[in-house]
């Protein structure tokens, strides 16, 4: 199994560095060699090895800490042992400060070499297991594309294909760039809808006018510019579902058509006298709070209700953070090919970097962030630095700090504001997100004279 | 004590031994330093020496060895290559500061012997402790492990050996009659 582990030497001096490789590879391991630290560089960006031993003295520009700074730019987490004939504490610490993970002193015991090698590559097999295992991991916590590990998500996943092949309407409901579009998806191709068509409008993309003729069609001569006739989205979806995004951005007379739809599954084309009936499953999604929108009377109730037959709401990713690293590494899987790039990983500290920010853009902006930082990627794992935007962008997680002279009472009112502010007005969210009930924290709004978005 | 080792070598590895090369005196491996014998400078001019009609070349010296990353080692092999070389120097008890004991020493010679013939025919360290391919890194582990093959590596000996029976006959050369001076 060892030879499947790639070991490269960097040493100027021949004899040193090819009786080295020839010990190592009668331990069974593929040895290369490089003569020089640029050499060893350039090497290192073609392929990855599992460890390097670099000696600290080599001349022709690049010493052995300048050599290991240069593959832990391609490689940050590289083993690398540095050797050196004479042992000083300022170039062992110079070395173990720049990441060396050994320092080891010619000539040394040959035991002493053996249980190092032994000793990085069982981490090195620990971390290749683990990757397997995170793939396995990856493909347990996904369903149709949605990959997910929090118990709210897989009970989601568990309504999905109970209620795949029944007829009822669906609403989905969660922030932008949760992927209500994917679990709408997830639900079509689950039932017995499968083989028929999934169509999808975007609600909030459209005029009202426009989106009446997008959606039922219309007959030719029925407005200016309609020179043919045109079936609408309710009839290409026939047999499957039809998916209405952003249902909450519709006009009061296109929820009225909506709800004769869902009533009685027929309607007219645009301009058209004859009735059209269809067999098609509505899967509806908004972002916005809509049983607000109803008491406040923007949104009629009765299509609320004949749309919210079965409900699903999908957290925010702030609320399942534990996600954020399946969901990383799935993301750098299918981006490398698509992006041609041979990224393979992200480093530990990077991935604790997305996991502490706040994703207002939810799933969507972490895909977006892990794409740009693929983009400008120059090694095989993404790095801090790689991340860089997200800094600039001030919205990494504030960290808590207390106020000074403020009353318990005013703390309450600035946290009660913020979170109010964050949900963008969404009084249920923040309820949730505050860990009180919906009445107590209408009290309190009334308490504090808080004003709602 | 040579007799017995062709013996054992060609009982293992089923080839023809040649014990009348003569070798150079490996003094210009010599490292003052040190005072130890580099052994791959030896095993590099072993390798320039080597004919081309002779399949595997292995040396056998009293000299101590050492590789410049090692304090020592008890020989050297080129994997998969033409040449070996052991060094018998660490493999007499009374290195250790214990009576001789010719029996063990003997052992210890031949499976150091084997080990260094086995990577010239393509074996690697075996994992297995008690497989004559296993690492020795003190002389303990040479007294633990057998000197026989664990099955893994008799199987790929076995192909190995089949390989080269393809590309020519067999031919091994022993020799231990300019083995560097006492120091």
């Amino acid at each position: 199994m060892k030879t499947q582990w790639e070991i490269l030497v960097v040493d100027d001096e021949e004899i040193m560095r090819e009786s080295l490789a020839a010990w190592l590879r009668e331990d069974g391991y593929a040895v290369d060699t490089a003569i020089s630290g640029r050499i060893a560089a350039e090497k290192s960006k073609e392929r990855d090895y599992a460890i390097y031993f670099i000696d600290l003295k080599m001349p022709g520009g690049m010493d052995g800490i300048e050599t290991m700074m240069e593959i832990r730019k391609i490689h940050p987490e590289a083993s690398i042992i540095i050797i050196t004939a004479y042992a000083t504490v300022d170039t062992a610490i110079s070395a173990m400060k720049e990441g060396a993970q050994e320092y080891i002193v010619k000539p040394c015991n040959p035991k002493e070499i053996s249980i190092l090698v032994e000793r990085i590559i069982k981490v090195k097999n620990l971390q290749r297991e683990n990757t397997i295992l995170r793939k396995k991991l990856m493909k347990q916590y996904s369903f149709h594309d949605i990959i997910s590990k929090n118990p709210k998500m897989q009970e989601i996943f568990q309504l999905i294909q109970e209620i795949s092949s029944l007829k009822s309407t669906v609403l989905i409901q969660g922030e932008s760039g949760t992927g209500k579009e994917l679990i709408a998806r997830a639900i079509h191709y689950s039932g017995d809808r499968t083989s028929k068509p999934f169509i999808c409008v975007s609600c909030a993309a459209l005029a009202e006018t426009l989106l009446e003729s997008e959606l039922f069609g219309h007959e030719k001569g029925a407005f200016t510019g309609a020179v043919s006739q045109k079936k609408g989205k309710f009839e290409l979806a026939d047999g499957g579902t039809i998916f209405l995004d952003e249902i909450g951005d519709i006009s009061p007379k296109l929820q009225i058509d909506l709800l004769r739809v869902l009533q009685e599954k027929t309607f007219y084309r645009v301009g058209g006298a004859e009735e059209l009936s269809v067999d098609v499953r509505v899967i509806a999604a908004t972002n916005c709070d809509l049983e607000e929108a109803v008491k406040s009377g923007k949104f009629r109730d009765d299509l609320f209700y004949r749309l919210n037959v079965i409900n699903i709401h999908i957290p925010p990713l702030r609320n399942r953070r534990e996600d954020i690293p399946i969901l990383v590494r799935s993301f750098i899987e299918r981006l490398s090919p698509e992006l041609g790039k041979e990224i393979d990983d992200i480093t530990e500290s990077s991935l604790k970097l997305l996991v502490d920010h706040d994703w207002a853009g939810n799933v969507r902006e972490l895909e977006n962030a892990v794409e740009r930082a693929m983009v400008t990627c120059k090694n095989k794992v993404l790095s801090d630095e790689d991340f860089g935007f997200l800094e600039s962008n001030g919205n990494r997680r504030r960290i808590w700090s207390v106020p000074d002279n403020l009353r318990l009472d005013e703390v309450e009112k600035l946290v009660i504001e913020a979170t109010i502010k964050r949900t963008g007005g969404n009084i249920k969210e923040a309820a949730v997100t505050l860990g009180i009930d919906r009445s107590t924290l209408y009290d309190k709004i009334k308490k504090y004279g808080i004003e709602r978005e | 004590m040579m007799q017995m080792i062709a013996r054992h070598v060609r009982g293992m590895f089923g080839c023809e031994i040649d014990m009348n090369l003569a070798l150079p005196n490996p003094d210009y491996a010599y490292d003052e330093k040190k005072g130890q014998y580099s052994s791959a400078v030896i095993l590099k001019n072993l390798a320039e020496l080597c004919d081309s009609r002779v399949p595997k070349l292995l040396a056998i010296t009293e000299v101590d060895l050492f590789i410049p990353m090692l304090t020592f080692v008890y020989g050297q092999a080129q994997l998969a290559g033409k040449v070996a070389i052991v060094s018998v120097a660490r493999l007499s008890p009374e290195f250790y500061g214990l009576p001789p004991d010719k029996d063990l020493t003997v052992r210890r010679i031949r499976k150091e012997v084997s080990h260094e013939l086995g990577h010239t025919f393509g074996l690697v360290h075996c994992a297995d402790k008690s497989c004559l391919m296993s690492l020795s890194t003190e002389i303990m582990q040479v007294d633990l492990k057998s000197e026989s093959l664990c099955e893994s590596c008799s199987i790929v000996l076995e192909e190995n050996l089949k390989k080269l029976l393809a590309v020519g006959s067999q031919r091994t050369v022993a020799d231990s009659s300019n083995s560097g001076p006492d120091r």
